[in-house]
């Protein structure tokens, strides 16, 4: 294929690029808003495009499963979900982790049940934030189509070697028509190796994989889990850089937008942050001093890069797309005050969970959320967090 | 002489691809069948077995008991997870990543692992046809966790959730019927087997091994600690469950049903239900009535067999 | 040899904890947990292989003039040696003895 911009839906770019990558196995369930992703991926293998095996499985849960065991025989391997078919593969979402079976799934992010809702949030997707995989969110189609060739570079690192997410909001992006670059298939076999995997199952070299630990070793078990993941941090740098060399787009864990003189900020993550850029240029020619501050790196999330980003500013207004109830706020928030925690002249935080279950959140609202955000934070008013737009 | 009447151990594969110093229960007939398995199996192997009572005492984590390549994921998803192994290994040989080289994938999973928990991730892979075979050690309940019942328990076994008392008979619900389920997927190979048999045991798995497709094999493993039954007496009581036809030993080729041993005199149901501790409590009534479900189990293979009682 | 579980550092566990040393179960002794071996009265022995074959633990080895006994460095001591012996070499004696 050689270098052309396209108009194309994001879920096909995506579903392209996976073959671009040359996977091995692809083992997807049904379910939106991921399915164009594997419908256009099983056309491509029936082609003949794509010389890969394609496992349609019975239910998300052996999707993860079957993941597991090609990536287990050194395989390059991908799979796509949302919402309930992430919830039914949880168990398995950390086991992968804990095994250190590279595999890059596109995660089409849905709000989960109950009630039941095929729509747009963050809450499928903060249930797993904790099982050990690397979690890259992306904005627009360009960012989906480059992350799943970046995706694969990480998650088969050998200094990494463990699951990769790429988390793009379902519908919002995954059924949008944009305008795509896609590179050339030289580019991509010089930027993405063969996978090579010390440890692949197979019978000229035995290893015994997924022992069960005793409490004397599982406390290694999971430090050398947790440093796994600490150490993919400069492995992601470095295949962002690459791929920015290469292609002339650059991704940073952490990145801003006209936050050099900012005094506050909003905090995004996923394709909002395209929406948040429009209203801060608005509301810049208006006078107020506020930048975008958008987080791409969720896990290993990227303290110091945040830190720096945020330095000096007075406030954040973080925007989540998901409630951890009974907690104190929306998961992102959660997580940028304990970054923040203890340090002098540290921003307030003013946290607004929006948009749940695709609610749409336009422009109008942005503003409102800023605006409102930055005056809380000057009363000082930053307990909690708001329900964007509840009635009643 | 056929091979259930002939002592034949110096023609057995010597080597052990599951080897000592695992923490099976003294007198375990289900190590004992993973043991025979792997060696009508062989190195070019990989194994993707379930949670249970084979992962936990093979597996402690830095020791392992294997030979072959082996991973374990989780306790409902070896067939899934085999399936992957295949899959993975098919494309990379197709597009000439890795060599190309016969290689058999074997998924390995407990009663509960088969019957219950992983039944959907096994369906799956049967109906998909994966070259593999998969192994289901049957020792009638959850032994890993104490003695549960399992769907796979028979009919008045007394375990720790269905114990038998004033109101109770123990297992209230006959034995789900794995292998003839197996069969309704229309894979080329199903077999009952039982280590008990091991000549028959490694005969079979070789066949589903080198059957092209998806092949089940169910294995009857008798657990002493479970079964209530001296340790000693494992090997007898398979052999008891065979003679009195409770657990026939057949294949089903392509849809052909065959049975592979006939009792020379079929035992009573009493002969194998006495001595074990899970049916201790039953009445000769109640036997009874096990007994006429045993016959008419028995007769409905023999007639698929086209064989005559 | 692998390391006892409780002097393993998080360094020294490949990544997954995956091991590399198979087989490697045989430094775990089970025969620690036997009350009764097997003992052979090697002359009556057929030399058939009965007991090799059905022991859950393979730990029946062959002797030098052919006749099997039992590793006791594994044997569990759970006597199915002795119940399928045909000829009924093998008596299981308690551990005291």
């Amino acid at each position: 294929m050689a270098r052309q911009r396209k108009g194309i839906e994001v879920s096909i770019a995506m579903a392209d690029a996976v073959a671009q990558a040359d996977v091995d196995v692809i083992a997807a369930y049904p379910i939106t808003p991921q399915t164009h992703i594997v419908e256009h991926l099983s056309e491509i293998v029936a082609n003949g495009e794509l010389d890969a095996e394609y496992v349609p499985v019975e239910s998300e849960h052996s999707a993860m499963s079957v993941c597991c065991g090609s990536s287990a025989v050194g395989a390059r391997t991908f799979t796509s979900t949302s919402s309930q078919g992430l919830a039914l593969m949880a168990e398995i979402f950390f086991i992968a982790a804990s095994m250190r079976l590279p595999m890059v799934m596109a995660l089409a992010n849905r709000s989960l049940s109950g009630p039941l809702s095929i729509w747009n949030d963050h809450t499928d997707t903060m249930m797993v934030r904790d099982a050990g995989w690397i979690h890259i969110f992306v904005e627009n189609g360009q960012e989906s189509y480059d992350n799943v060739f970046c995706g694969f570079r990480i998650s088969e690192d050998p200094t990494v070697m463990l699951p990769l997410a790429v988390n793009l909001d379902g519908f919002i992006l995954t059924h949008m028509i944009e305008p795509v670059i896609y590179e050339d298939n030289e580019t991509i076999r010089k930027y993405l190796p063969e996978m090579r995997m010390k440890n692949a199952l197979h019978p000229d070299n035995p290893v015994s994989m997924g022992c069960f630990a005793m409490p004397e070793i599982y406390t290694e078990a999971q430090m050398s889990r947790e440093q796994g993941l600490l150490n993919a941090y400069p492995a992601i740098v470095k295949a962002w850089k690459e791929w920015g060399d290469l292609t002339g787009r650059y991704y940073q864990p952490i990145e801003t937008y006209r936050t050099e003189d900012a005094e506050y900020c909003i905090v995004t993550m996923g394709s909002y942050g395209e929406t948040a850029m429009e209203v801060v240029d608005a509301l810049r020619e208006e006078g107020e001093k506020v930048g975008v501050v958008k987080i791409r790196l969720w896990r290993p999330f990227p303290f110091e890069d945040f830190r720096s980003a945020v330095e000096g500013k007075k406030s954040l207004i973080v925007i989540d797309r998901a409630i951890s109830f009974g907690g104190p706020g929306g998961p992102v928030a959660l997580e940028l005050r304990s970054a923040l925690y203890g340090r002098p002249n540290a921003p307030a935080i003013v946290n607004y969970v929006a948009g749940l279950a695709g609610r749409d959140v336009a422009r109008s609202d942005f503003r409102k959320i800023i605006l409102e955000g930055k005056a809380k934070a000057s009363k000082g008013e930053t307990e909690g967090f708001t329900l964007y737009g509840l009635r009643g | 002489m056929d091979k259930f009447s002939v002592f034949s151990s110096r023609l057995v594969e010597k080597s052990e691809n599951f080897t000592s110093g695992h923490r099976a229960c003294q007198g375990c007939a289900e190590a004992l069948a993973v043991r025979h398995v792997m060696k009508a199996l062989g190195r070019d192997t990989i194994v993707a077995m379930s949670t249970g009572c084979m992962e936990i005492i093979s597996s402690p984590l830095p020791l392992t008991s294997w030979r072959v390549p082996w991973i374990h994921n989780a306790f409902e998803n070896s067939a899934a997870v085999i399936s992957g192994c295949e899959s993975g290994i098919k494309a990379m040989m197709r597009k000439g990543k890795i060599p190309a080289k016969k290689i058999n994938f074997v998924a390995m999973g407990g009663d509960g692992a088969t019957a219950d928990i992983g039944m959907g991730a096994l369906s799956g892979a049967l109906e998909r046809g994966h070259n593999m075979v998969y192994v289901c050690y049957d020792n009638e309940a959850y032994m890993n966790t104490g003695i549960q019942r399992s769907s796979s328990t028979p009919y008045g076994a007394s375990t720790t959730t269905s114990p038998a008392g004033k109101m109770s008979i123990g297992q209230r619900t006959q034995k789900k019927n794995m292998a003839q389920i197996a069969v309704a997927h229309n894979i080329p190979y199903v077999a009952t087997a039982c280590s008990s048999f091991p000549f028959d045991l490694m005969e079979k798995v070789k066949r589903a091994a080198e059957t092209p497709g998806a092949a089940y094999v169910h294995v009857l493993s008798v657990c002493p600690t479970g079964w209530r039954i001296p340790t000693q007496d494992a090997i007898k009581y398979g052999r008891l469950a065979v003679d009195s036809c409770v657990f026939p030993l057949y294949e089903v080729i392509d849809g052909k049903y065959k049975l592979s041993y006939k009792p020379y005199k079929k035992l009573a149901l009493t002969e194998y239900l006495k001595g074990q501790g899970r049916f201790r409590h039953l009445t000769d009534k109640e036997i009874e009535l096990i007994q006429q479900r045993v016959d008419k189990d028995y007769e409905r293979i023999l007639r698929l067999s086209k064989e005559e009682e | 040899m692998a390391k006892p579980m409780e002097k393993i550092t998080w360094q020294e566990l490949e990544a997954g904890s995956v091991v590399t040393e198979i087989g490697n179960a045989r430094v775990y002794e089970t025969g620690s947990w036997r009350s009764e071996r097997p003992v052979v009265e090697a002359s009556q022995c057929i030399k058939c292989g009965v007991c090799w074959l059905f022991c859950p633990d393979s730990c029946i080895v062959k002797a030098a003039d052919g006749h099997f006994e039992a590793d006791l460095t594994y044997c569990k001591g759970c006597g199915i040696c002795a119940k399928e012996c045909p000829v009924g070499c093998i008596t299981m004696i308690a551990e005291e003895e």
